[in-house]
């Protein structure tokens, strides 16, 4: 029996040993992100191309809001917080309580997208004609010269760093109609828009695709070209927020300058944002 | 458990089968120490609901103090993130109320109706198997129920909602309207001479089934002319709900007029009633608490549900015009928690995270009130039929 007991400890100390030299010998990297689901396909996209090149890095992406990435940055539960909107003051006061010092680094551009189902004869829309249908004053599509058909108010709900940029940047000020459906993520605004005829919702500019159809808002369409010159109204930049200017040289020093680089900049093409670069 | 060979094995030895003095004290410590396990455990499981109860309640007081009752619960403005924020929630439990309802129109004639046949109407056999497939029901993830209700229900609501609305009318009303027929026809031919009787109950027949018929059919051409402009609204998650709570209903009222005891159904076959006497005059009430414990566990199924209520019902923080109007967004208490969870700051406090506590503490009140009054109703029948 003792001997038993004996050989079975041994065995174990041995499993120990033998992880821990393992943990010693790779030395991987971890770099946990958090934030914003418009941040969050860039996130990955990153990550994908800087585990690939560097297999000692392990990086994990979540999408839970700009709101929650700022608070895990501020709790030390994540390392870069993804944010779709800049940091408001009450939280900087909060990191800088617990000795965190966000630094922002804006990876990209994005611009939001007014869509409408595909049968809409609509092709173009002014700021003043969204603000209307968004406080309800316009119910019907005829009221913004278009056909006589139920207008569907779609929006963000509150939590979203997209509906913030649409907040400030198109209803300043103003309240959006209590009747306004809400959805939770970019995807299932296009879903909803793309199956609903009288459908009116706004995306940022990545998740546009043939299922719906994009307004030209005051004579400008949404494409990368005009963002990137800012002459389309409606577009903001997207952050990456670190606690402090990462250590220069460290992995996730690396990641954060990404889109600084040809590649960085190609990957933000090509999942539909507009690079802050132009190579 | 290993005791009692060990004591065969004692016997064997030739030692004594009285247990020494020591085994004796350390049998009784062993069990003082068995229940107070148990009872850590047990009480442990009552703690952890007293702790969430205390911690929301913390959570929620202050959002009172700074914000006072009277907007809460009487206004309907709901901004958290205007400048000042309103907080009016009037509509949010207004919608939560109304998708409940529409739940439960959904869940209990059905839940009943199947309850009734899983119990006195199908053979024993197919019981055995029936019943289980309507439990898979509730093992279904409500991810996938709301997923079918965006994906597949609403763009179904707004391309064929009229048809789909008519068709329903028919199907409810068509058996309804059979069957007052019938009974109608039977009571009043009754009184007419024996001679003329068949006649008579024919010309009823014709006569009220012209009546219903025209009437179901302008009622079904009325709801096909509706045009529903967006099929994520309160009626598609009413179905999708009362589809939820439907395993929960049919199964505690089958499990209810299952206990009702075999001596009252054949003492009123004895007395000379029909099986339908039988489960509407005898069996039905005598299972009523247990059934109206069915119903209200149904209706806490379906006011805690939070996923479905998410992705479908539009989250639009309004009171519908008029209020019944079931074709319209609404928005709940649980898809409002879980929504605006992302952005209210716990680090800051805001009125705007304690809200969010408010609404917690108003739907465990609600679902501890509909505990409370299931449990009072299942301890009524218990003591009713012994």
């Amino acid at each position: 029996m003792k001997t038993r007991i004996q050989s079975l400890l041994m065995l174990a100390c041995g499993f120990a040993l033998g992880f821990s030299g393992q943990t010693n010998a790779a030395k991987t990297t971890k770099i946990v992100i958090d934030g914003s689901t418009t941040v969050g396909p860039i996130a990955k996209a990153f990550a994908g191309y800087a585990m690939e090149k560097n297999p000692d890095v392990n990086i994990t992406v979540s999408e839970s809001g700009s709101g929650n990435g700022a608070k895990a940055l501020i709790n030390g539960a994540c390392d870069i917080a993804d944010m779709s909107r800049f940091m408001k003051p009450n939280e900087f006061e909060a990191a800088v309580a617990k000795g965190v010092l966000p630094v922002a680094h804006v990876v990209a551009i994005d611009g939001i997208a007014i869509i409408v189902h595909p049968s809409n004869p609509m092709a173009a829309i002014t700021l003043d004609q969204i603000r209307d249908i968004y406080m309800g004053k316009a119910t019907n599509w005829k009221q913004v010269s278009g056909p006589d058909k139920q207008i569907v108010v779609i929006g963000r709900d509150t939590s979203s760093g997209t509906y913030e940029t649409f907040e400030s940047l198109v209803m300043r000020g103003e309240k959006v109609v209590s009747g306004a459906e809400n959805v939770g993520s970019n995807g299932q605004m296009r879903q909803r828009v793309q199956t609903t005829d009288g459908a009116i919702g706004y995306v940022g500019l990545g998740f546009i695709d043939r299922s719906v159809k994009p307004l030209k808002v005051d004579g400008i369409a949404p494409d990368m070209g005009e963002v990137a010159t800012g002459r389309y109204p409606i577009a903001r930049p997207l952050y990456m927020f670190t606690n402090g200017y990462p250590k220069l040289g460290t992995p996730l020093h690396a990641f954060v300058t990404l889109y600084l680089t040809p590649k960085g900049q190609e990957i933000i093409e090509s999942i539909g944002f507009v690079p802050v670069t132009r190579y | 458990m290993s005791r009692a060979p060990t004591h065969n094995l004692a016997a064997a030895r030739g030692r004594s089968l009285l247990r020494s003095k020591r085994a004796n004290r350390l049998q009784h410590l062993a069990s003082l120490a068995g229940h107070g396990i148990l009872f850590a455990i047990t009480s442990s499981s009552a703690l952890a609901v007293l702790f969430i109860f205390w911690f929301i309640l913390k959570d929620a007081l202050p959002f009172f103090q700074l914000r006072g009752v009277r907007e809460f619960f009487a206004s309907t403005a709901w901004y958290p993130v205007a400048e000042p924020p309103q907080f009016g929630s009037l509509a949010i439990f207004v919608g939560s109320g109304l998708v409940t309802a529409g739940a439960i129109v959904v869940a209990v004639p059905l839940g009943i109706g199947a309850a009734v046949c899983l119990s006195d109407i199908l053979p024993f056999a197919a019981r055995q198997w029936v019943k289980p497939v309507i439990e898979i029901l509730a093992a279904i993830p409500s991810v996938a129920f709301g997923f079918f209700a965006l994906v597949v229900l609403a763009p179904m609501l707004q391309d064929r909602g009229g048809q789909m609305l008519a068709i329903g009318a028919w199907l409810v009303g068509a058996p309804v309207a059979a069957l007052v027929i019938f009974v109608a026809s039977d009571l009043l031919s009754a009184r007419l001479p024996a001679r003329r009787r068949l006649v008579g109950r024919l010309a009823i027949v014709g006569g009220l089934g012209g009546v219903a018929c025209w009437g179901l059919a302008n009622t079904a051409a009325a709801l096909d002319a509706i045009e529903i402009p967006s099929g994520t609204n309160a009626l598609n998650v009413s179905l999708i709900l009362g589809l939820m709570a439907l395993p929960t209903v049919v199964s505690v009222s089958e499990d209810a007029l299952q206990s009702v005891g075999r001596e009252l159904r054949e003492g009123a076959y004895a007395l000379g009633s029909t099986r339908a006497e039988t489960l509407l005059r005898v069996v039905i009430p005598a299972a009523g608490s247990g059934i109206c414990a069915a119903v209200i566990l149904g209706v806490m199924r379906a006011v805690g549900e939070t996923m479905v209520v998410w992705m479908a019902s539009g989250n639009a923080a309004q009171i519908p015009s008029p209020w019944y109007n079931l074709l319209q967004p609404v928005r709940t208490l649980t898809a409002t928690i879980a929504g605006e969870m992302g952005e209210a700051d716990h680090v800051t406090g805001s009125a705007r995270y304690h809200v969010l506590f408010a609404m917690a503490l108003c739907l465990l009140t609600i679902s501890y009130a509909c505990n409370w009054i299931s449990e009072h109703a299942v301890r009524r029948a218990s003591r009713k039929l012994r």
